[in-house]
């Protein structure tokens, strides 16, 4: 007796819940746990819900070392996000394991996406289609520390705007004990931080490089650019002894501890220099002698899962559209610090004006974006190249070469799955 | 027992299990008890590994189904010279850390065994590294070995006008740096067991032997060190299998470039965890972790051999 009143509580309720769901969709929206980005996430939330009430966004988190693994085994166990964000690099493989689908040229249309957004977009876009759209993006710039340079008799107001500049104010700040060992580094030589980046997409590319083959297939830099390339980054350490690889164990802590004049690091830095107890500054990467500049930029974009169908999928395009609208990126830039994916958005005249947002923002201009197979193991064979050069003294043309070959293997293997 | 099993089951249902004997019914039970880990083992431990044997022949990267390639991966493998160089790396940690912790640990606990003066306390201290958390206690040690201003080594060799060392960012300075910590970190418990085999010798030996002059050399060589025998071979396996499985401290020294520098200190579960889970290679991690049991049951086969009792 007991039961079939149970029974009859448990199918009302049932059906009260299928209901309810004709009405109100739910969504969930999955990211990394970082303390600003899920904060800024959950402000989008509320706002989104509230021009939308017949939506609810389930906002679900798992820290960075574990998220891609959990995204995968979702779609094993065919529970899947339906909107997920991910870095730019991972595209290729969730593509290949149908984690997410691409976006509905009706409702993202690509000429919209490509003459609003930052060209760094194009590396969401596969064949025809794009399959993400960033929040937010991310370049590199040159901090230097003012205090240091004024000690150094430098004017603290005008930063090294060439990569000649770079290294004699480099040789002006650095400080050496009589042992001469470096006890201030002049600039940070930190392969591990962003040093391979400006390597790959920066200084090739202005000693007139390229790094890969546009169809991303072949490592061509292999050549008189790559090799220069290398040399300037191992040269500061071997031949003017301004850095050294691990001082301070990683650039960035040297330069927050005061010990470094300058490093090489992107935005995502600045909330963690935001407390450094003395006066830094930030500039555009260094252009060459003709004045050639190049950035590397990089981003997570958010994509629409491949389990989304029916309203949901309605919803989570809502949503996506939403969290990638100017006002969602004014909001990002002011609770995480990243900057606007958005031209317009980001492109104003205040942030223009801004010292630290400024050079940022020129360098987005005209930034490349690696397209990585495997970022970890395509980072490994550029650290591996200048280990070789610093701690085994192999010349840096052989060190290169090999470091060319090594890639270019990581890259066969993938296309040629 | 068999009387209240009688009283509280009615007389229909006293059938079956009311015929067994005592001595089977407790069989019953202690299987029914066994039965729990068993199954538990079963589950948590030989399905994975068997699955592991079977993942490791397919191409499996967690995204599209396996397929089975064969041996494929075991020739990657084995053609791989990055896999050559982190099994050395592996053979270095073990053939170097094992007898150096035993040899250490053995002097200590021998000596410390006769010290009264506040035994107890320098016991705890040598004790303390073993309840520390290994990931903490590399960071520590990180910093350490870090170049002037912030490393501590480098700081005294400065001070006695010594040149600085590399340490961690030297080819050939980063794994005994690496191993050194690892061998302190299991000193504590390798004391403790040493100690209570010292301890467990009985004393009355000692005296015969003193009473018929032997020399302290002899004592040691031909009583304790024979006595300790079970110890001994207990501790060699198990600081064996865990120098073959080190993974907490090299990591943890060298996070960002893990296993470097140019992975000369890359030991084999690290290889594998890149592998897997940075990218995405299941079927090949899997041939490695293969490898890796392969290599664990071999040499703890081989130790339990040379060590074992000779009656």
């Amino acid at each position: 007796m007991r039961n079939r009143i149970g029974m009859a509580g448990l199918v009302a309720g049932i059906s009260f819940l299928a209901m309810g769901s004709a009405q109100a969709v739910e969504i969930e929206y999955w990211q990394y746990v970082f303390d600003t980005r899920v904060k800024a996430m959950d402000q989008l939330i509320e706002k989104f819900e509230e021009a939308n009430p017949d939506i609810t966004v389930k906002h679900v988190t798992f820290p960075y070392a574990d998220y891609q693994t959990r995204v995968v085994a979702s779609k094993v166990a065919g529970q899947g996000p339906d909107v997920v964000q991910l870095f730019y690099g991972w595209l290729d493989n969730f593509v290949a394991g149908g984690l997410i689908k691409p976006l509905d040229p009706a409702v993202f249309p690509t000429e919209k996406i490509e003459s609003e957004f930052f060209p760094i977009v194009s590396a969401m876009k596969r064949g025809d289609s794009y399959y993400g759209l960033p929040t937010a993006v991310r370049s590199l710039a040159l901090f230097y520390n003012k205090q240091l340079f004024e000690e150094a008799g430098l004017d603290p107001n005008k930063p090294p705007q060439t990569l000649d500049e770079l290294v004699e104010a480099a040789k002006a700040t650095v400080k050496h004990d009589s042992g001469g060992n470096i006890t201030s580094e002049g600039i940070t030589v930190s392969w591990e931080g962003q040093d391979h980046q400006w390597w790959r997409e920066v200084l090739i590319r202005q000693n007139g490089g390229q790094p890969y083959s546009d169809d991303n297939k072949q490592v061509t830099y292999n050549d008189e650019a790559g090799l220069s390339a290398l040399k300037f980054i191992t040269d500061l350490q071997t031949v003017h002894k301004v850095g050294q690889a691990g001082f301070m164990d990683e650039g960035q802590a040297a330069f927050r501890a005061g010990l470094a004049a300058m490093t090489i690091d992107g935005t995502f830095r600045l909330g963690a220099f935001e407390s450094n107890p003395f006066e830094w500054g930030v500039t555009e990467l260094p252009a060459n002698a003709d004045g050639v500049r190049s950035n590397y930029a990089s981003y997570f974009a958010n994509a629409i899962g491949a389990t989304a169908e029916g309203e949901e999928l309605e919803a989570a395009q809502k949503f996506l559209a939403y969290i990638s609208s100017p006002e969602a990126m004014a909001i990002w830039l002011d609770v995480v610090g990243e900057l606007p994916a958005r031209k317009e958005a980001a492109l104003t005249e205040k942030n223009l004006a801004d010292p630290i947002y400024g050079p940022f923002l020129k360098g987005l201009e005209y930034a490349h974006t690696t397209i990585f197979v495997d970022e970890q193991a395509q980072r490994q064979v550029a650290i591996d190249m200048a280990n070789r050069v610093l701690l085994q003294g192999q010349d840096p043309k052989d060190s290169l070469a090999q470091a060319a070959q090594e890639e270019q293997a990581i890259l066969d293997r993938f296309y040629n799955k | 027992m068999a009387s209240i099993a009688g009283q509280e089951s009615p007389a229909g249902n006293a059938g079956l299990w009311d015929r067994f004997s005592i001595r089977t019914k407790r069989v019953i039970w202690a299987w029914g008890f066994l039965a729990l880990p068993i199954v538990f083992y079963v589950g948590i431990r030989f399905y994975p590994t068997v699955q592991a044997f079977w993942l490791s022949f397919t191409d499996w990267d967690l995204l599209r189904p396996a397929t089975f390639i064969g041996l494929e991966n075991y020739r990657r493998l084995f053609a791989d010279p990055l896999f050559w160089q982190v099994f050395r790396n592996t053979f270095t940690y073990l053939i170097i850390g094992t007898p150096v912790s035993l040899v250490l640990s053995f002097v200590i606990a021998f000596y410390l065994d006769r010290v009264r003066f506040m035994h107890g306390f320098i016991r705890a201290l040598y004790f303390l590294p073993f309840l520390t958390t290994a990931a903490a206690m590399a960071w520590v040690w990180r910093f350490f070995y870090q170049p002037v201003p912030i490393g501590v080594i480098n700081d005294a060799l400065q001070l006695f006008g010594l040149p600085q060392q590399p340490f961690l960012r030297s080819v050939d300075q980063a794994l005994p740096s690496i191993m050194v910590t690892a061998i302190w970190a299991g000193l504590g418990f390798q004391i403790i067991i040493f100690m209570a085999g010292l301890r467990a010798i009985p004393s009355t030996y000692y005296e015969a032997a003193r009473i018929d002059g032997l020399g302290e050399w002899a004592i040691l060589r031909k009583i304790t060190l024979p006595l300790l025998k079970p110890t001994t071979v207990f501790l060699v396996v198990f600081s064996s299998i865990g120098f073959l499985r080190i993974f907490d401290q090299v990591y943890n020294m060298t996070t960002n470039d893990p296993g470097g520098p140019l992975n000369t200190t890359k030991p084999l579960v690290l290889m594998i965890f890149q592998t897997a889970f940075s990218s995405y290679d299941m079927g090949y991690a899997a041939a490695q972790t293969v490898v890796l049991f392969t290599i664990l049951l071999v040499v703890s086969l081989i130790q339990l051999w040379v060590l074992r009792e000779r009656t």
